[in-house]
């Protein structure tokens, strides 16, 4: 393609040429600005004129090939942002959430505790392309996608229009795949320093089949039982997985830990975590991830994804306040532990609502998000003693859970006008839009997944216990994970 | 010959190995130890779950030198290292019965 210079005076008011220049190109527009004698500026007018004036009135293969032009350099900004996106979410596994729950675990599990974040990108990576991702995002049933992106046939460079217009199919495809990623590997933390690795694989493969699929597919896949725009029964609205990530991980999470059993030694022996500045690392970079994972799904470098980004970003900060102050309260003192961990539930509790709440009401559902885990995961925990070891079910299940209700009652369409009514106007959303009827259907969405959480777990750590044992034996869990199942250790200090 | 143990708050290395150099004193070991005397530990809470940490960090010195030089070297110490709170540290003194530089087999005080 070639090149036209546009020479413009500098003061004069270049909008009319810029955008009639914008409109033939399309795609390129360079813009020198110099010192012109006004000659040449008189000269650019009568350029500018002599090409309005030579247009014929509509050709209609020009016209075409304009929409393509643009349909083009719009695809090109949304698939930047959408690969970009696709990356930052990978980042929140891998090392994200590798070190926050590194750092949390004794010195003698740090890799085994990695590997378990690690694995997940490797095996669901291969699951996805095999079979997951047309589980999930083929229409089928309203609770499980068809096989006709079976090995991700017809998954190329066309988009898909029925979720992402604009981007390429396989884009969506990838981007998806990091939430299958992380969700699987947020449970890991509950059975953290005692579950043997082939174990915890096997559960994990087939977690994804028995919960994260038939979730995902029921809320985000076309005709999904839950679906909020694409036909579903009954519309729940979950811009970035509240649900289908943190609501299934959390829930999951906790029956793993009642399941499997405490760690040797739990409570008595002290659990101390190994190494803060890696969980303080693991959480900076979860929480810039997260801008690729709810901004990210507004599937468009569009303004529904700047507004679900500051959404992440104050409930983010609101969520770290607020577990702070909980703890100066009880304790006397905020820690570095604490505040990741709010940032982390503040983060966790708005995914649901990120795409649809305005910017305070982000703040207020951090807020909620930092003291109520905060709550779970000193008061509850101590007072039911089960050993959920890296508080995955305090901050993701219960956080989650808070985020997919208030999601219902902040939900509004001036932030989201996704869904149009009958007249094309766009629909009340939640309770303040003046639809209160949505925290039932919220309530409806959270309950089933939940419920098939519970089961599907249980279905699948009773099949992997007949495949293999789940637990390390008491002395393997003694010397630790990273000799007993990997054979190395993660710090040579004499090396 | 008396080996001269100190066991001080880490961040008083500095001021420990100023005065023993003033005095002569070049030949010094220090290891990181964990330990406590009278000085209670403390507490650590991590996300609601209260830890005792009995054992706090603390620097041994271990140096070896004359005999003659024993109440010397001590005052030095003492005036370096003491702030005066619970938790300075303490200082044992026993007998050397043999010091050998490896180098060149040099025995006795010489070897020091």
């Amino acid at each position: 393609m070639g090149r036209i210079d546009f020479f413009l005076w500098p003061r004069a008011a270049p909008s009319l040429n810029v955008r009639f220049a914008r409109l033939v190109r399309g795609s390129y527009l360079h813009v020198e600005e110099t010192k012109l004698s006004n000659r040449v500026f008189a000269g650019l007018l009568l350029f500018s004129s002599s090409a309005l004036a030579q247009a014929p009135p509509v050709d209609r293969a020009e016209l075409r090939a304009l929409q393509a032009a643009v349909a083009a350099s719009q695809s090109a900004g949304d698939n930047a942002w959408m690969l970009v996106s696709a990356a930052l979410v990978l980042m929140m596994t891998g090392p994200g959430l590798a070190l926050f729950y590194c750092g949390l675990v004794r010195r003698k599990n740090v890799l085994g505790t990695m590997m378990q974040s690690f694995a997940m990108m490797a095996v669901i990576t291969l699951l996805w392309a095999v079979c997951g991702y047309s589980l999930v995002f083929a229409p089928g049933n309203p609770f499980i996608g068809d096989l006709r992106y079976l090995f991700l046939r017809g998954v190329g460079a066309e988009p898909n229009a029925l979720y992402a217009p604009t981007i390429p199919h396989q884009t969506f495809m990838i981007y998806q795949l990091m939430f299958a990623i992380i969700t699987p590997a947020l449970i890991t933390g509950a059975f953290a320093e005692r579950v043997r690795f082939r174990a915890m694989v096997v559960f994990s493969t087939l977690w994804a089949f028995f919960v994260y699929f038939p979730v995902a597919h029921m809320i985000w896949g076309s005709g999904g039982f839950l679906s909020a725009f694409l036909g579903g029964k009954y519309p729940v609205f979950d811009f970035a997985g509240g649900t289908v990530v943190h609501i299934t991980s959390g829930f999951s999470a906790l029956v793993t830990a009642l399941y499997i059993g405490k760690r040797v030694g739990y409570p008595q022996e002290k659990f101390v975590p190994h190494s803060l500045t890696l969980s303080f690392i693991g959480a900076c970079l979860l929480w810039v991830g997260w801008f690729g994972f709810n901004a990210g799904s507004a599937l468009a470098a569009s303004p529904l994804a700047t507004s679900a980004f500051v959404a992440t970003h104050f409930a983010a900060a609101a969520g770290a306040v607020s577990w702070m102050v909980a703890e100066r309260v009880r304790n006397g003192k905020a820690s570095a532990l604490g505040a990741i961990s709010g940032a982390v539930a503040g983060l966790a509790t708005v995914t649901q609502g990120a795409g649809f709440v305005e910017p305070f009401s982000a703040i207020l559902i951090g807020l909620v998000a930092g003291a109520l885990c905060h709550f779970m995961v000193t008061v509850a925990k101590e007072k039911f003693r089960y050993d959920d070891s890296l508080d995955v079910f305090g901050v993701h299940g219960v956080g989650g859970l808070a985020g997919c209700l208030l999601t219902g009652v902040f939900a509004t369409r001036v932030v989201n006008s996704g869904l149009k009514l009958a007249n094309g106007q766009p629909a009340a959303l939640g309770w303040i839009d003046g639809n209160p009827a949505q925290v039932v259907n919220q309530l409806i969405g959270a309950g089933i997944g939940i419920g098939l959480a519970v089961v599907g777990t249980l279905v699948a750590l009773k099949i992997t216990a007949l495949v293999t044992p789940l637990r390390m034996k008491e002395r393997e869990e003694d010397t630790g994970m990273d000799l007993s199942l990997h054979g190395e250790e993660g710090y040579n200090f004499e090396a | 010959m008396i080996k001269i143990e100190t066991v001080i708050q880490p961040s008083k290395l500095e001021n420990a190995r100023e005065a023993l150099r003033n005095i002569g004193i070049d030949g010094l070991t220090v290891s990181e130890v964990r330990g406590h005397g009278r000085q209670k530990g403390h507490k650590e809470v991590y996300r609601g779950r209260e830890y005792q940490v009995d054992f706090l960090h603390k620097l041994k010195l271990e140096m070896v030198v004359p005999s003659a030089r024993k109440d010397e070297v001590i005052r030095a110490i003492v005036e370096a290292v003491r702030t005066g709170a619970i938790g300075d540290g303490k200082i044992f003194v026993s007998e050397v019965e043999e010091a050998v530089r490896i180098r060149d087999d040099t025995r006795g005080e010489a070897a020091l």
